[in-house]
């Protein structure tokens, strides 16, 4: 039987896994929208674990709540990188200094 | 052990090895393959854990669409890597201390919590004849979060119309129809009747010409 901690603790590293990647990749925003989805995946892993640990199919349908929100994300995410791209020919993050912040 | 819980283990390794392949690759194409190759691990790792309907949700609109669009976008820009990539040893020490500092935490808490409880699922229902994940989940969809559900489809929607506007550029000297004008036109923006003096003589004998003294 796959037990519970099992499943949580994947979730963990998997996220743990994404964080440190948002930390070797802070140039690249491309890498950095990967990585998001990576971590949405492992709050993924925690919701279907606990869905099936307590019988209650709630967890699943937030599940599904969170893959549409996620693909709408990454699709706006990636339109405002493009235009991004067109204005300033570098999608480096150290660049994108217009507004002083 | 079961042959269920192998390949589950198997299938974990696999997914954190993908992953790891994800944050270091030199390459953005790699990295999304690599990506790629973690959601369908993900898909099986669902199928296990039950969740079919959601795995299948998963290879299709991650690795069919979100994954294209992004391999799509990767392409279509062209990245300076190496410049992109200058500070990755810097950071990297910083990255690991805090993804083990997290992996530590969320260890602590699981073990915690796991102290009083019983971690092996609690009522394993023999599922019965017929049961469908799909069927139960569309159920629970329709009827308790009908309201959520349409929100989402509206959120889409908002994803749809946002990406489009972002994207859609006029360029100069574009010769485009304007199907609008064209609709709208009248008979009068397009002739012009102009009154003027006849030129040659009219006739003897003609109505013009009676009247004249």
């Amino acid at each position: 039987m796959i037990s519970l901690n099992f499943v949580l603790m994947l979730g963990g590293i998997l996220f743990a896994l994404s964080v440190a990647g948002i930390f070797l990749n802070r140039k690249n925003v491309i890498l950095l929208l990967m990585c998001i989805e990576l971590m949405l995946l492992a709050v993924n892993f925690n919701f279907i674990a606990f869905a099936r640990q307590l019988g209650d199919l709630g967890g699943q349908v937030f599940v599904f709540f969170i893959l549409t929100v996620a693909a709408a994300e990454s699709a706006i995410g990636l339109a405002i990188l493009v235009v991004l791209f067109r204005e300033r020919k570098s999608i480096n993050v150290e660049q994108l200094d217009t507004m002083k912040g | 052990m079961s042959i269920t819980e192998i390949l589950f283990y198997a299938f974990s390794g696999v997914l954190l090895v993908s992953a790891v392949g994800v944050i270091t690759a030199r390459n953005p194409v790699h990295a999304a393959l690599f990506l790629v190759f973690s959601f369908i691990n993900s898909a099986v790792l669902w199928l296990l854990l039950e969740a079919e309907f959601l795995a299948i949700v998963l290879v299709l609109v991650y690795v069919g669409a979100v994954m294209v669009l992004f391999l799509f976008v990767v392409m279509m820009l062209d990245i300076n890597i190496a410049q992109v990539r200058e500070g990755f040893t810097r950071y990297a020490p910083l990255g690991i201390l805090i993804a083990l500092i997290v992996v530590a935490e969320i260890g602590s808490v699981v073990y915690v919590k796991s102290l009083g409880t019983e971690v092996t699922p609690v009522a394993q229902v023999a599922v019965e004849e017929g049961y469908s994940n799909t069927g139960a989940l569309g159920e629970l969809l329709y009827t308790k979060y009908l309201y959520p559900f349409e929100l989402a489809a509206v959120i889409l929607l908002l994803a749809i119309v946002a990406a489009i506007v972002l994207t859609m550029r006029q360029r100069v000297g574009l010769k485009q129809q304007d199907v609008a004008a064209q609709v709208s036109v009248r008979a009068k923006d397009r002739i012009r009747v102009v009154k003027m003096a006849p030129v040659i003589e009219p006739p003897a004998g003609s109505e013009q010409g009676e009247k004249q003294p």
